[in-house]
């Protein structure tokens, strides 16, 4: 059998959600036994290929670069499956909706930082959009992985049944919040 | 002591999900239901408190009606015909879940009510991978005055469980429904903060009842969260008996 060319791609959340995927333990030879990673933060490949069969996404989309990225992961995937709560919900991530952008930048950057207090980066900082939102307010999503983050065993659970083909209940292993 | 109710109820017979029963002609469809073990979602009713049809979760198909029915507050009737699960109900579900979740800010990873919610408990239940309509993120106010308790409106489902305690069992009517549809708040004592009330007898019940992180008790961790809702139908008992 051919091997899935896998992504996985790390948008506005914490990383921890990757976390919990590598939380997989032992479980993991099995699964990079059944998939190729052509893209991941675990690989460290700039730029993401072209026919993904699956993409697996975390995090919300904040900023135009997460707009972007998240369009050609669509457009170049078979399959995207969003993980975890800030890709599904918005989560944490999102409450910067609450407030607005300059409320938050202001916090971050004038109020709370201990370094160069007011300085605003101009370059390595993508433009933030008005308002975070979920993956599948702005593209298609197959399927969903909820959870902050998603435990491995979900995790585990539901790549094993979409490599398999097999169908898979989530909610035995997680749910928002988890 | 015999319930002048119960005398003069008859006897009537339905069919629920194709299988018949019979019960008391007074008795609502998730009542029979419940006596049935017939599984039936719902979040606003609560037993030993009147019943409102607020959530609108525990809608069921009735046969010969187009409009869907709330079984907590329809009354049976003789040869009714109820389905509780079918396609369309199972849709029905998932989006009125998705309001409650959009309404409001959930962010359930910080909230006191994770891993204990009945609305996140429900989301599961139900089958709820992600909510199908767009976010509003209100911006509201937390009001902390009281010395006891909290009261965060961002995780309220309007379900008025607090509100029907305090009024029903505690005698108190402390809280109250604040303007209408998305802008509905509860409230304290005409809208003082609720650390102000000079009524509020500070018992509690009203956060026991609550389904979710709305009301919560301060100094507790997440873990020590639990609602405990043992009071309520031996509190009704007592309150029927008098
Ligand atoms: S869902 Fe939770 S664990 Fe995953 S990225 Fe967001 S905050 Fe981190
Ligand atoms: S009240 Fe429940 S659904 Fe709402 S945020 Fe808290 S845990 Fe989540
Ligand atoms: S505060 Fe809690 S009990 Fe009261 S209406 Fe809101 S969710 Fe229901
Ligand atoms: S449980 Fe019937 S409407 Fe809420």
């Amino acid at each position: 059998m051919a091997k899935i060319r896998l992504a996985t791609v790390w948008l506005d959340g914490c990383s921890g959600c990757h976390m919990s995927f590598l939380d997989m333990d032992e479980r993991l030879i099995e699964i990079a036994s059944k998939v190729e990673v052509v893209c991941s933060p675990y690989v460290d490949t700039k730029e993401f290929p072209e026919n993904v069969d699956l993409a697996i996404v975390e995090g919300a989309v904040s900023s135009e670069e997460d707009l972007e990225k998240l369009l050609k992961i669509r457009k170049n995937s078979k399959m995207v499956l969003a993980l975890g709560d800030c890709g599904v919900t918005g989560n944490v991530s999102a409450m910067r909706n609450l407030v607005g952008v300059e409320a938050s930048l202001k916090c971050a950057y004038d109020e709370l930082s201990d370094n160069n207090k007011g300085v605003r980066p101009s370059r390595e900082t993508p433009k933030q959009l008005e308002r975070v939102s979920a993956q599948h307010e702005r593209v298609f999503i197959d399927c969903f992985l909820p959870g902050c983050p998603p435990p491995a065993d979900a995790i585990y659970n539901i790549l094993s049944s979409l490599i398999e083909g097999k169908e898979y209940d989530i909610f035995n292993h997680t749910r928002f919040g988890k | 002591m015999i319930d002048a109710n119960v005398q003069r109820a008859r006897t009537k017979t339905l069919t629920i999900n194709d299988q018949a029963f019979s019960a008391r002609s007074d008795q609502t469809i998730l009542q029979v239901a419940r006596e049935n073990n017939i599984d039936i979602p719902t979040l606003c009713a609560i037993e030993g408190l009147s019943d409102i049809g607020a959530c609108r979760l525990c809608l069921v198909e009735i046969a010969g009606q187009r409009e869907l029915k709330p079984a907590c507050t329809t009354r049976i009737k003789d040869g009714m015909v109820v389905s509780t699960d079918t396609e369309r109900l199972r849709k029905h579900r998932k989006t009125i879940l998705s309001f409650l979740f959009a309404e409001r800010n959930h962010i359930c990873s910080v909230c006191v009510s994770n891993a204990h919610c009945e609305l996140q408990k429900m989301g599961a239940k139900v089958g709820l991978t992600h909510v199908e309509v767009p976010y509003l993120y209100p911006k509201l106010q937390v009001d902390a005055s009281h010395r006891r308790f909290i009261n965060d409106p961002n995780r309220c489902i309007l379900c008025l469980r607090c509100v029907r305690v305090c009024d029903e069992i505690e005698g108190a009517h402390i809280l109250d429904v604040f303007a209408r549809g998305l802008e509905a708040r509860i409230i304290a004592e005409m809208g003082r903060p609720w650390g102000e009330s000079e009524n509020c007898t500070e018992c509690g019940k009203c956060v026991q009842v609550c389904p979710t992180g709305a009301l919560n008790e301060k100094g507790l961790s997440v873990a020590e969260q639990h609602k405990r809702r043992g009071f309520l139908p031996y509190l009704t008992t007592m309150k029927r008996g008098r």
